[in-house]
């Protein structure tokens, strides 16, 4: 769109064609959308790009997801009669959620300033919602897991693990409203899609990484769950990878491209492997630990789309422009959000 | 521990607009009782603007704030390479921010019978037609080529000498907007952004605990931490000076009242003259930007008047709050929530069977 009045952005002129990446790779993707024009400052990014730290934060959100389906399968193993299970699974949420609050501690900053999280509760601010589900979840989990480990107050230990595994859905899904509640235009359009993503992702991870723990006669219920995480995390994922236009770019290209697609490898064999050796201690170790790091880089890939998102203004400008001129024509927008 | 009312979007009492839309009176679904102040705002006319930076100079003197470089870095010269624009970017350390950008014209050759090939900006091309509207499409190209001329008599951003002729310059003093539905407010979850008795946005900086979800969370990109103290800063709109009487820094060394002050009722008015004044002139690309209450964000505080689309300064074409699509947002994540659940309850079954 060239500038009203005739005029032209001087600088640089309307970026033309969008750069390709470097030559090497046999398959030549196709691209998903048309090369666009667009005006920018400079090109400038429009919104400020997250501040959260890069190690810390994917893996809180990979760490949070674990915790939080293991503290459901924990509960179920309790009154089941998988002692073992129950047990791997419990240390697992334990250890998970004190990794998380660790994180998000390390994270903010300002740790002596941590309680300011819990001075107001806010229905519009998912990190406050955050807050009242990891505070709880975290000292149930813990509690039941040093428990288990000492072996004291059973009864106790079991209400423990009923109450963490009732917050371990919440758990695991919070985190992706926490990033998509932003002005992130690959996060804000994933916003439905991205919940699902996670708690796929976490049951993945939770139920490989307690199936590779526990002995394979008590590990059925983990190997299931880990199965059908891992068809929950691709599907969903392939959503958000193909379902929101230009901004669905940043998960197919580029450093997060790479880590979604190794993601995907992993998941995807972790899954198969399950299948055919998960019933033999050394095959479901192997699998549990593919589909751990394929849930792990899913998050990377997704926190890194994300960023990748945020810095380029056309990300911003186009899809608002397209909504715009959806508006004004009347009809509803193409591009989502 | 208190259950916030920072959004109105939980206390019920506009059901209409909880997340979004116009909300008549932000003071007082923030909880302030009747006799509050009016909200007051800021009106940028950018077609009065010179590029003095006064109003940057000003911000940073009255509010003691910290030497950053184009890049952010702290105390330190830089050289952004964006023609007068060595501060790059509205952020913790720069709460008003002059954007400068020159435009080369394309060529735009007064031919007003016959429009030039392939770009007619007048739109009906150069077909010959009936004599009354060929007159019309003559007055119109007319119109159109003497468009610098006509902004002359007020705009001292254009001259007529010949060089100039060539060029257009658009300043530009970018600063927070004060949004009537505040993504960064909506987010904070420590209460640290709260709605002033003016309607405008502040962060206390004693109850900010550097999460730094704000940042993202602003569709502007204006709130930003500060990289060696953690927490959050933005514009106050001066609260402190508003709170003895006086006007915003900013807007008290504006010299060419660019930047004006006053109630947000009244900015409006004056607002909407000033673009009617600009378009019987001619200047056909004047917008005013922020000034929709029927916007994504309810309508900004700091609203503006620009002379191209809002992407050439640097402004988000159609910002939305953030919380606009949460509740879409925490249904999907109590779906999934429910799928684990289910899908651990099913796991355990179907082991169950096969014993």
């Amino acid at each position: 769109m060239t500038a009203a009045g005739g005029w032209r952005q001087a600088d640089r002129g309307p970026r033309l064609k969008r750069k390709k990446r470097g030559g090497g790779g046999g398959s030549r993707e196709l691209s998903m959308v048309d090369d666009v024009e667009f005006t920018s400052y400079y090109g400038r990014p429009i919104i400020k790009p997250p501040v959260w730290k890069s190690p810390e934060v994917p893996l809180y959100l990979f760490l949070g997801g674990a915790a939080g389906s293991s503290a459901i399968l924990s509960a179920l193993g309790e009154f089941t009669k998988r002692p073992t299970l129950a047990k791997a699974a419990q240390i697992l949420a334990g250890g998970g959620a004190l990794g998380s609050v660790g994180l998000l501690i390390v994270d903010l900053g300002r740790p002596e300033r941590f309680l300011h999280m819990l001075r107001v509760f806010k229905p519009t601010s998912p990190l406050s919602v955050g807050s009242y589900i990891l505070s709880p979840f975290s000292a149930l989990t813990v509690g039941a897991a040093g428990l288990h480990v000492l072996g004291w107050f059973p009864r106790l230990r079991k209400l423990a693990a009923v109450g963490a595994g009732a917050l371990g859905g919440p758990m695991t899904t919070y985190t992706a409203v926490l990033i998509a509640n932003t002005a992130v235009p690959s996060w804000h359009a994933a916003g439905e899609q991205l919940p699902f993503v996670f708690a796929g992702s976490g049951m993945a991870a939770g139920g490989g990484m307690t199936m590779a723990f526990s002995p394979v006669a008590e590990a059925g219920p983990a190997r299931k769950m880990a199965v059908a995480g891992a068809a929950i995390e691709l599907a969903a994922m392939h959503q958000v990878e193909n379902g929101h236009g230009i901004v669905s770019e940043p998960y197919h290209e580029g450093r997060p491209g790479l880590l979604l697609k190794i993601a995907k490898a992993c998941t995807v064999s972790g899954a198969a492997l399950t299948l055919l050796t998960g019933r033999k201690r050394v095959g479901a170790v192997l699998a549990g630990a593919l589909l751990a790091a394929g849930s792990a880089l899913t998050r990377f890939g997704v926190f890194e789309a994300g960023m990748v998102s945020a810095k380029d203004p056309k990300y911003t400008v186009v899809p608002q422009r397209e909504r715009l001129a959806a508006r004004q024509n009347g009809h509803a927008p193409t591009v989502t959000r | 521990m208190t259950i916030s009312s920072a959004s109105p979007a939980w206390t019920g009492r506009d059901p209409e607009h909880r997340l979004y839309g116009p909300l008549p009176d932000v003071q007082g679904e923030s909880g302030y009782d009747g006799d509050h102040p009016a909200r007051v705002g800021f009106f940028t006319d950018t077609s009065v603007c010179i590029g003095c930076k006064a109003c940057e100079v000003a911000c940073k003197e009255w509010n003691t704030l910290p030497m950053d470089d184009s890049h952010g870095r702290r105390d330190a010269l830089g050289l952004s390479g964006m023609s007068y624009d060595n501060t790059g970017q509205l952020g913790a350390n720069s709460w008003r921010h002059v954007a400068f950008i020159e435009q080369s014209r394309t060529v735009d050759l007064p031919m007003p019978t016959f429009g030039r090939p392939g770009g007619d900006r007048t739109g009906s091309g150069p077909s010959p037609a009936a004599g009354a509207e060929q007159d019309d499409a003559l007055a119109r190209a007319q119109a159109s080529v003497l468009n610098a001329e006509a902004l002359s008599e007020f705009d001292p951003q254009t001259t007529q000498s010949g060089t100039d002729k060539q060029i257009r310059w658009l300043m530009s003093s970018d600063v927070c907007k004060h949004c009537t539905h505040a993504g960064c407010l909506d987010v904070c979850p420590t209460g640290a952004l709260v709605r002033t008795e003016f309607g405008t946005v502040v962060v206390q900086g004693d109850i900010c605990n550097g999460c730094g979800y704000c940042v993202p969370a602003c569709p502007y990109g204006v709130i930003e931490t500060r990289k060696d103290d953690g927490r959050a800063f933005k514009c106050t709109m001066c609260y402190d000076r508003l709170t003895d009487g006086l006007m915003p820094a900013c807007a008290t060394a504006c010299p060419t009242q660019s930047i004006q002050f006053g109630n947000l009722d009244e900015l409006q008015a004056r607002a909407d003259a000033r673009l009617a004044t600009l378009q019987s002139q001619g200047v056909e690309s004047a917008r005013l930007y922020g000034r929709d209450e029927d916007d994504g964000v309810g309508g900004n505080g700091a609203f503006f008047l620009l002379l191209d689309e809002p992407e050439v300064y640097g402004l988000p074409p159609d910002p939305v709050v953030t919380t606009r699509d949460l509740p879409a947002m925490w249904r999907a994540a109590a779906k999934g929530a429910a799928m684990v659940v289910g899908v651990a309850v099913t796991a355990v079954l179907a082991s169950w069977r096969r014993k």
